[in-house]
C-alpha cells in the first residue's frame, strides 16, 4: 500500500474516488448491470439453460395481454392497499402505547418484537401449519373462525396473506412509531391538559400531527416493501390456490424458474422495477422526504 | 462527542424524556384499564395475537407425534420429548448452520469494508464524481431485489458460480451496500472538521484518518448496520433459492422450507426446525436487545 504517496497528495485534496470504487463496482455489477440485462432478456426467448434467442416484442405482447400477469398486478396493488390499511393503525396505536414510560409497557414491547426475530421462511412455515384446516390450531380447538380453510380457499387465502404479513411487519413499524412518539415534547401534552384537552383530543391534535414524518417514513417502507413480499407468499401459498395469491414477484418467479420462460419473466421484472421506481419517486415528491431529513438534522 | 448525538440508533436512550407525561402514573394493568380501557384492550389483544402462535410453536415442538393428534394444542405436552429436535439435528442442521454463518459473515464483512471506504470518501471528498456516487446509492435503495433475480442468476451461471456459497454472498452484499453507505454517511458527517484538521496538521493521510479517527468514532453506526445487514442476509431466502441447488449448500431458511416439504405432516418436527433455526437470533436478542432493536430499524426511525 502506497500510504506515503496518498497522504502527501491528501494534504491538499479530498480522499480519492478510488475509495468509493469497490462499493460502486460491486453494487453496479449485481444491481445496475442486471437492470440492463433484464431489459435485454425481456426481448428474448430463454429457458434458463441454453442461449437467449431474440424474440422481438413477443414477451411484452404476452405480458401486457396475459390475464395472469394482469391479475398479478391487481393483486399486488390490492395487497399494498390492504397491508397499509391494516398495519398503519395497529402499529401507530401500539407504538404510541408502548412509548409510555411505565415498566409494564416496556415489557409489552419486548414481547411485541418477538416476530422480528423469526425469519420470513420460518414465519410462513409456522402459519402454513397453524392455519391448516386438519392439523392446525383452529381444527383442534374447534374454533369456527380459525378452523376455516384459510390457505386452501381462493376467497380467503388473500386475507390470510394480509394477516401473516401484518403479524410479521407490525413489530417493525411499532418500533418506528414508538421512537417517533418518544420524541414528542412532553410540554405539548402538559399545555394541552392545562387547557382541559382529554386523551382522545390530545391524540388527534398533538400525537397524530407530531407523528406525521414517522407516518410518511413508515408508509413509504410499507408501500415500496409490498412489492417485495416474495418469500412469505411463496412458502405460505405458492401463489395459490389457483392464482388467488399470485402477486407480481411470484408471477415472475413461477414464469421464469418453474415454467422456464425467462424472457417473459424478465418483462414482468421490468414492470416490477418500474412500479418500484415510480412509487418511490412519487412518495418522495409527495412527502418531501428529503426536506424532512434536513429538518430533523437541524433539531 | 456531542456532535455525535444523532446516532442512527432508534431505541431511545433511557434518559430521553418520555412523551406521555399525561399518561397514568406507573401502575398495574388494572389502573390502566380504568383510565384507558381501549389502550389496554388493544395492547392485550395484540399480545395474544403475537404470543399464541409463538407458544403453540414451542409446545408443539415438544410433543410426540401421537401427542400432537390427541392433545389440546395449547395444553402443555403430557410427555414432553426432545425427539423432534434430535431429528432436526440429525438432518444436517449443523451443516446448514455453518453455511448460514459463513454466508452471513462473508456478506456482512464485505459490505462493511467497501461501504465504509465509500462513505468516508463521500463525506470527506469534494469531487463531482463522489457526489454522483452518492446519488447512485440513493437511487439504489429503490431497486427491488426480486426484480433482478433473473439477470443475477444469468450472471452467476455465466461466471460458473452457480450452486456455491459465494454466489449468495456477492449479490447479498451488493444489495446491502446502498443503505449501509447512506447510514454511515449520515453518521460520518457529524464528526467535526476540526478533528480531521488537527490530524492533518500532524501529517496524517486519508488512510490514517480513516483508521484512527473515523473508524473508532463510527462504532455505534457500525454496530447498527452490522446487525441490520447480518440479519437480512441470515434471513435471506430468495438468493439462496435461485442461486443454489444441492442440499449441502442450503442455508437455514432454505432448510426450514425444504424440511417442511419433506416432513409435511410431522408438524412437531417442522416446528422444532423453526425453533432451532431461530435460536441463534433469540440468543442475540437476549444478550443485546438494545443494539439488536437499533440495528433492526437501522436509522429509519431517525
Amino acid at each position: 500500500m502506497s500510504t506515503a504517496k496518498v497522504s502527501a497528495s491528501a494534504r491538499h485534496s479530498g480522499p480519492p474516488f478510488l475509495m468509493a470504487l469497490p462499493a460502486l463496482l460491486l453494487f453496479a455489477l449485481f444491481a445496475l448491470v442486471p437492470m440492463a440485462i433484464v431489459v435485454y432478456l425481456s426481448f428474448t426467448h430463454w429457458d434458463g439453460l441454453g442461449s437467449p434467442a431474440w424474440a422481438g416484442v413477443d414477451n411484452w405482447r404476452e405480458a401486457l395481454t396475459s390475464s395472469v400477469t394482469r391479475n398479478a398486478l391487481w393483486l399486488t396493488a390490492k395487497l399494498m392497499v390492504f397491508s397499509w390499511a391494516v398495519q398503519t393503525p395497529i402499529s401507530l396505536l401500539l407504538g404510541v402505547f408502548v412509548a409510555g414510560k411505565q415498566r409494564y409497557r416496556a415489557l409489552l414491547a419486548v414481547l411485541y418484537f418477538v416476530p422480528l426475530l423469526i425469519s420470513t421462511a420460518a414465519i410462513a412455515v409456522i402459519f402454513k401449519n397453524l392455519l391448516d384446516p386438519n392439523f392446525g390450531l383452529g381444527a383442534a380447538l374447534n374454533l369456527p373462525i380459525l378452523g376455516q380453510d384459510w390457505l386452501g380457499d381462493p376467497q380467503l387465502a388473500f386475507y390470510a396473506v394480509v394477516f401473516v404479513i401484518a403479524w410479521q411487519f407490525v413489530p417493525f413499524h411499532t418500533l418506528l412509531y414508538q421512537a417517533g412518539a418518544r420524541q414528542i415534547p412532553a410540554s405539548l401534552y402538559e399545555a394541552a391538559s392545562i387547557d382541559g384537552a382529554g386523551r382522545v383530543k390530545q391524540f388527534w391534535h398533538i400525537t397524530l400531527p407530531q407523528l406525521r414524518y414517522t407516518i410518511v417514513t413508515s408508509s413509504t417502507l410499507m408501500v415500496v416493501g409490498s412489492l417485495t413480499y416474495f418469500d412469505l407468499v411463496f412458502v405460505l401459498t405458492g401463489g395459490g390456490p389457483g392464482y388467488s395469491t399470485r402477486i407480481l414477484p411470484l408471477d415472475m418467479y413461477i414464469t421464469g424458474f418453474q415454467s422456464n420462460e425467462m424472457g417473459l419473466a424478465s418483462a414482468i421484472s421490468v414492470v416490477l422495477v418500474l412500479a418500484g421506481l415510480v412509487l418511490s419517486l412519487a412518495l418522495l415528491r409527495f412527502s418531501g422526504f428529503s426536506r424532512m431529513r434536513s429538518q430533523q438534522a437541524g433539531m | 462527542m456531542s456532535a455525535l448525538s444523532h446516532a442512527p440508533i432508534t431505541e431511545p436512550r433511557p434518559d430521553v424524556t418520555p412523551a406521555r407525561s399525561a399518561a397514568p402514573a406507573p401502575g398495574r394493568l388494572a389502573r390502566l384499564w380504568r383510565t384507558n380501557p381501549l389502550g389496554a384492550l388493544g395492547g392485550v389483544l395484540w399480545l395474544i395475537v403475537v404470543l399464541v402462535p409463538v407458544y403453540w410453536v414451542l409446545v408443539t415442538s415438544l410433543r410426540t407425534r401421537e401427542g400432537f393428534f390427541d392433545a389440546n394444542p395449547l395444553a402443555l405436552p403430557t410427555s414432553p420429548t426432545l425427539d423432534n429436535y434430535r431429528l432436526v439435528w440429525d438432518s444436517g442442521f449443523t451443516h446448514y448452520l455453518l453455511n448460514s454463518t459463513l454466508v452471513t459473515a462473508g456478506a456482512t464483512l464485505l459490505t462493511l469494508v467497501v461501504s465504509f471506504l465509500a462513505a468516508y470518501a463521500i463525506v470527506r471528498g469534494t469531487s463531482r464524481a463522489l457526489r454522483w456516487a452518492f446519488s447512485v446509492f440513493l437511487l439504489g435503495l429503490a431497486i427491488p431485489l426480486q426484480a433482478t433475480i433473473i439477470p443475477v442468476y444469468y450472471l452467476i451461471a455465466k461466471a460458473q458460480m452457480y450452486d456455491t456459497l459465494p454466489a449468495i454472498v456477492l449479490p447479498s452484499a451488493a444489495f446491502a451496500i446502498p443503505l449501509t453507505v447512506i447510514i454511515l454517511v449520515n453518521f460520518l458527517r457529524d464528526i467535526p472538521d476540526e478533528l480531521y484538521e488537527s490530524m492533518r496538521a500532524d501529517g496524517a493521510g486519508h488512510w490514517r484518518m480513516l483508521l484512527s479517527l473515523a473508524l473508532p468514532l463510527s462504532r455505534p453506526a457500525l454496530i447498527t448496520v452490522t446487525i441490520y445487514d447480518a440479519l437480512n442476509v441470515w434471513n435471506g431466502f430468495l438468493f439462496p433459492l435461485i442461486l443454489t441447488q444441492s442440499p449441502d449448500k442450503r442455508v437455514l431458511p432454505l432448510f426450514v422450507w425444504s424440511f417442511q416439504g419433506e416432513f409435511t405432516i410431522n408438524v412437531p418436527a417442522i416446528l422444532a426446525a423453526v425453533v432451532l433455526s431461530t435460536l441463534p437470533i433469540l440468543v442475540l436478542y437476549v444478550l443485546g436487545r438494545r443494539q439488536l432493536i437499533g440495528g433492526l430499524t437501522a436509522g429509519f426511525g431517525k
